[in-house]
């Protein structure tokens, strides 16, 4: 196999863009500052430079309209990619991407197809407040018609781009906002799928379920459970529509115990779905009803105490796996 | 200007010092406070636009409300927010003016009628309509002035907004701060039409364009436009043209405009010429500055005290505040 190299999350994802472009003429990056400004993350720094204006368009203040052309320029044939300062601010793009790219396909009788990519931030942890720090990827996740991807680890944010722009219909891409500085080895090639979830870590006594930005968090809590003679199996869902019930069910199957994980608030959540197929489907494997961490049911807040306590946090994660295993284990 | 200087009369003018220099010195502090780690999250600083809120702000009334951007430190500071308020909601203190829960973005106060700090670019702009809509209905004048950036001018709620602002008849003062700059983009790079005024009429909207670096001429240009809402309960659109002498935010490396083109902008410095034009009349002497200056610092210092000596909200009350009722 090929050499392994240090990267970043954010590197991967600037690298994924660039491989792309040199890859597919089709493809080009569009959206605010992704150009001049360098990208409001530093995601698109420099891609300027190397493709030039044509490739990489600077767009007014205007996600609805940007949104729009992204399917309409996937419509008439290209391949773009088009990123979205964050998932808050998607919402002023919400029709198009609702009311357009998710149904025209269908309402066409399968006539057109949208390739489009929308790239967005997501999640809290910056103090940035309760415009800029909600985790929305699960309302996406609602709508049929579209793709919705949460790269959690290095390998994802690199590899997941091409696939997603291979992929004839709309894919949505979830980074979160707390990732773009780690750092690990990818190998040279590695090809990824947006199909499957994947097994994080391995472990016998409980299933911690997440995605995204709570994946180093729950793969922490997993390392302090050892302490408690539990082996947690973590589960990174990845891909957040269509869900991959069968990873997350296998495992609960054989760890007869589910934590689910997820940066959302708990009402009406990804986290509900997830816990709703494993009741329906797993229900007589269980030794104890699914428990969830999510967010608590707050916008925000901005003081760094309160939003750490408005997050699922380690140590919540830790208490919520313990308390499956009764009095005994605690 | 074609009225004298000191036909203002040198009290006037020396608030106007004194309110453009509090903006700055409470942000300048404020930078520094960033560096410290008290303050967190985004800032974005207002340095270099201070003559733009000081004459806007001077033509609001009691009964007036307004709507503004992230921006908004001065103008929440000027509108009559106390600093000590504003500083302890930057620091994330429950003695802040939005109890913490907002920070520098999101600064609030139902007592001055200041309806926020909107962190969506564009997003403070149906506000203001709704907020003019309701003074209509109830048969009260109050002028509503609506602050955002020119880059909220490529969102298509702008334009929704202008629209209905002008089929309406509602009584909103459109404050138009035009920086040249949203973020990294340039205005010309983002609007096919740089003349911002136009774009008023073609929505039938009377409007002005104004040096915003001249605090004097915000100050009459404000003053007509304001007095227009007023007494037509007509919207109005005022472009004010100034220029930040700060990076976007704290994030930003300032890739996109030339260190050159920021110098030539400072020698405008709104704070600078208008001591200058008030010392050449007579009007102000160094020592008046010096004093004026004194007494701000002091005032920023007794802030950041504030802000210190503030207290965290208790983690219990994590979701108060998100209904009316608590549920
Ligand atoms: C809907 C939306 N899109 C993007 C952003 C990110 N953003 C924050 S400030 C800003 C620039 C706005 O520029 P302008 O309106 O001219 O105001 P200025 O910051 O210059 O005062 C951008 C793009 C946002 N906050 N909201």
């Amino acid at each position: 196999m090929n050499a392994a190299r240090k990267l970043t999350y954010r590197d991967a994802l600037r690298e994924a863009m660039r491989e792309a472009m040199q890859r597919d003429g089709r493809v080009f990056v569009m959206g605010e500052d992704v150009g001049r400004y360098g990208g409001t993350y530093a995601v698109t720094k420099g891609l300027l430079e190397e493709f030039g204006a044509e490739r990489v368009r600077d767009t007014p203040l205007s996600e609805l309209a940007f949104v729009g052309t992204g399917i309409g320029a996937a419509l008439g044939g290209m391949r773009p990619i088009v990123e979205v300062m964050t998932v808050n601010f998607s919402l002023l793009a919400l029709d198009q991407i609702v009311n357009n790219a998710a149904t025209i396909r269908h309402m066409s009788g399968g006539q057109f197809s949208i390739p489009l990519v929308i790239r967005m931030t997501t999640g809290a942890g910056r103090q940035l407040a309760a415009q800029h720090s909600h985790s929305l990827e699960g309302w996406y996740a609602h709508v049929p018609g579209i793709k919705v991807l949460a790269p959690a680890t290095v390998e994802d944010a690199r590899g997941m781009l091409w696939p997603a722009l291979e992929d004839p219909d709309p894919v949505l891409i979830f980074e979160h906002a707390q990732l773009f500085g780690v750092t690990a080895e990818v190998s040279e090639g590695a090809v990824v799928d947006i199909r499957h979830a994947k097994v994080a870590r391995e472990g016998a006594n409980v299933t911690l379920i997440t995605y995204g930005g709570m994946l180093p968090k729950a793969l922490q809590a997993a390392q302090e459970l050892v302490a408690d003679g539990i082996e947690a199996e973590v589960i990174d869902l990845r891909v957040l529509r269509p869900l991959d019930s069968e990873s997350f069910l296998a495992s609960v199957r054989k760890t007869r115990r589910a934590v689910v994980i997820d940066e959302g608030w708990r009402s009406g959540s990804l986290s509900a779905e997830i816990s709703a197929r494993i009741m329906e489907q797993a229900f007589f494997d269980l030794d104890a009803p699914v428990a969830r961490v999510c967010s608590e049911e707050v916008p925000i807040p901005y003081p760094k105490h309160l939003e750490d306590a408005a997050l699922p946090q380690v140590d919540k994660i830790v208490a919520a796996a313990r308390a499956l295993f009764g009095a005994a284990a605690q | 200007m074609s009225r004298g200087i000191a036909s203002y009369g040198r009290e006037f003018c020396l608030r106007l010092v004194r309110n453009m220099l509090r903006i700055r010195r409470m942000e300048e502090r404020c930078a520094q406070l960033y560096g410290e780690g008290k303050i967190r999250g985004f800032l974005h600083l207002y340095i270099g636009e201070e003559a733009v809120a000081t004459g806007v702000m001077a033509n609001l009334r009691a009964e007036d409300a307004v709507v503004a951007t992230y921006r908004e430190h001065g103008h929440a500071l000027l509108r009559g927010i106390s600093m000590n308020a504003i500083m302890a909601e930057m620091f994330g203190k429950r003695e802040g003016c939005s109890r913490g829960r907002g920070g520098s973005m999101h600064l609030f106060d139902a007592a001055t009628r200041f309806y926020g700090g909107n962190a969506i670019v564009g997003g403070g702009l149906p506000i203001a309509l709704g907020l003019a809509l309701a003074h209509r209905l109830q048969s009260i004048r109050p002028v509503t002035a609506c602050v955002f950036g020119e880059g909220a001018i490529a969102e298509g709620v702008f334009h929704e907004s202008m629209n209905l602002a002008a089929l309406w008849q509602l009584p909103v003062l459109f404050c138009c701060e035009n920086n040249l700059y949203a973020m990294g983009t340039a205005l010309a790079r983002s609007e096919s039409q740089t003349d911002l005024a136009k774009k008023a009429s073609s929505y039938n909207m009377t409007s002005a364009s104004v040096d915003g670096m001249d605090v004097l001429a915000v100050y009459e240009t404000a003053k007509s436009a304001s007095a227009y809402v007023r007494e037509t309960g007509k919207p109005y659109f005022l472009e004010l043209q100034t220029y930040r002498f700060r990076a976007h935010s704290m994030f930003d490396p300032e890739l996109y405009r030339d260190k050159a083109e920021v110098e030539e902008w400072k020698k405008r410095g709104p704070i600078h010429n208008f001591t200058q034009q008030l010392k050449r009349a007579g009007l102000m002497s160094e020592e008046d500055f010096l004093a004026i200056d004194h007494e701000v610092l002091a005032e920023v210092e007794a802030s950041v005290a504030f802000a210190e000596a503030g207290q965290w909200e208790p983690v219990e009350d994590l979701t108060r505040d998100v209904y009316t009722e608590a549920t």
